[in-house]
């Protein structure tokens, strides 16, 4: 990283420390002005503060949401994001969906919620290798959600994607 | 060939158009706010259309690869309606998001005294934010308003370098030409420009700071006219790097004042599953 990029970057996190409302002028240019892995940085120096965090998700646009999920789970906020991830469940943007089932919503997302999720994922083609504790969550319900939808694509001759077949 | 088309509403067009385009030649666009062809009511509904302009489009674009930034401001239209004038208030913090590549589309619609008080507020933020402005000019009483609209930029103190004047034809390219701008053509079916007209100004006042777009919308209009222009180029004796000039280099060099043009990431369609996806999921 360069010198000016290092030094925009110290300076935003010392600012965020000292006025958690910083971090809505500083996090959008976050990454032009400090660059790879700024925006995470200015999260952790929120130290947790949920009520920053939504509103800064809420008004972000869609690589600023996408960090933002991408560290949920870093940043102590126990269930108080989940509201986040179910947003980005309802939206049609598979970097979202994909990042709404890392290890934040495999940790808290409810069983129907997660299932609908890794269904979603199914069918906007991101592969389930990308769920966050698919292993672990994996359940009867979401066997037969997956092989139903198999049955459905077998009867309309479409081909039933391999990690769904290795899943039924 | 590759097109760059400054200038085009790809909320108001369908999937079959982005596949169209790229096929054209087409590898970038920048969407400027406008109006929804029915008045807006409140300002929620511009703030959804901001996201969508920063989320949705953008990414529905990279489907077809097609890079896509945006331009955003209140409209000359809307400029009027007290309804709408808190937007100002929420720009700020919208034009600091990355594919926020200039202020526009801003300008005189009815040359109304709102309308130049919003037109001037966003120039000073276009200033502080060290963006570029593209400014709409009236299909009304067109000279005097692009005469007008070159006084309010002048005062403004803006450099000329910065700022591309839109919708231009044969009235209005001269007062542009001298002042410093930038002049954009919007080429038309039945209005506007055509691409022979186009080609004729192109032949009178050369390629330099010259941007033709689209300008395609809900109305009739067609996202391919850039292309047509370039085969009419060709066709007239222009060679190919006038065409890429025009069509490429002067809005990448446009826009680019803004720091913020990413050209270079999205020209192709995504091979990883992210660049197929666009399913009723």
């Amino acid at each position: 990283m360069n010198e000016p990029a290092q030094e925009w970057r110290a300076s935003a996190v010392r600012q965020v420390e000292a006025d958690p409302q910083a971090i809505h002028r500083l996090f959008p240019q976050a990454e032009r002005r400090g660059g790879p892995g700024a925006r995470r940085a200015l999260l952790g120096a929120l130290r947790g503060d949920h009520a920053v965090i939504r509103s800064l998700y809420e008004g972000g646009d869609s690589g600023e949401r996408l960090a933002i999920l991408t560290v949920l789970h870093e940043l102590g906020l126990e269930d108080a994001a989940v509201a986040l991830v179910e947003d980005a469940l309802r939206t049609n943007d598979a970097r979202l969906v994909a990042a709404a089932l890392g290890p934040y919503g495999s940790a808290w997302l409810d069983d129907h919620a997660f299932r609908q999720g890794v269904l979603k994922c199914v069918f906007m083609s991101i592969p389930l290798a990308a769920v966050a504790g698919l292993d672990r969550r994996f359940d009867a319900e979401l066997a037969r959600m997956l092989s139903d939808y198999a049955a459905e694509l077998r009867a309309a001759g479409r081909p039933v994607p391999r990690d769904v077949l290795e899943r039924i | 060939m590759r097109i760059f088309d400054p200038h085009i509403h790809m909320t108001s067009r369908t999937t079959d158009d982005y596949e169209r385009m790229h096929a054209a030649g087409v590898r970038a666009v920048v969407e400027p706010a406008f109006w929804l062809g029915q008045p807006r009511t409140n300002v929620g509904s511009f703030l959804d259309y901001f996201d969508a302009l920063l989320g949705w489009e953008p990414y529905r674009a990279a489907q077809h690869g097609i890079r896509h930034h945006c331009a955003l401001a209140l409209n000359p239209k809307e400029a009027n309606d007290p309804r709408c004038a808190a937007v100002l208030a929420e720009l700020p913090r919208y034009l600091l998001k990355n594919s926020v590549v200039a202020v526009g589309e801003v300008g005189y619609d009815s040359m109304t005294a709102e309308e130049e008080r919003v037109f001037e507020a966003q120039l000073t933020l276009a200033q502080e934010h060290e963006l570029p402005v593209l400014v709409h000019t009236p299909h009304r009483d067109k000279a005097a308003g692009t005469r007008r609209t070159l006084d309010v930029v002048r005062v403004a103190g803006i450099p000329p370098g910065r700022v591309l004047i839109d919708h231009l034809n044969e009235m209005t390219v001269g007062m542009v030409a001298e002042s410093g701008c930038w002049m954009g053509f919007s080429i038309y079916p039945h209005t506007k420009m055509d691409p022979d007209r186009m080609v004729a100004l192109l032949k009178e006042y050369g390629t330099d700071r010259m941007l033709v777009n689209s300008a395609a919308d809900w109305g009739r209009s067609d996202p391919l006219k850039t292309r047509q222009v370039a085969d009419a180029m060709l066709a007239a004796g222009f060679g190919e790097d006038d065409v890429d000039q025009v069509l490429w280099r002067n809005p990448v060099a446009f826009y680019g004042q803004s720091g913020r043009l990413d050209i270079d990431t999205g020209s192709e369609t995504g091979a990883d599953y992210a660049g197929n996806t666009i399913k009723r999921g």
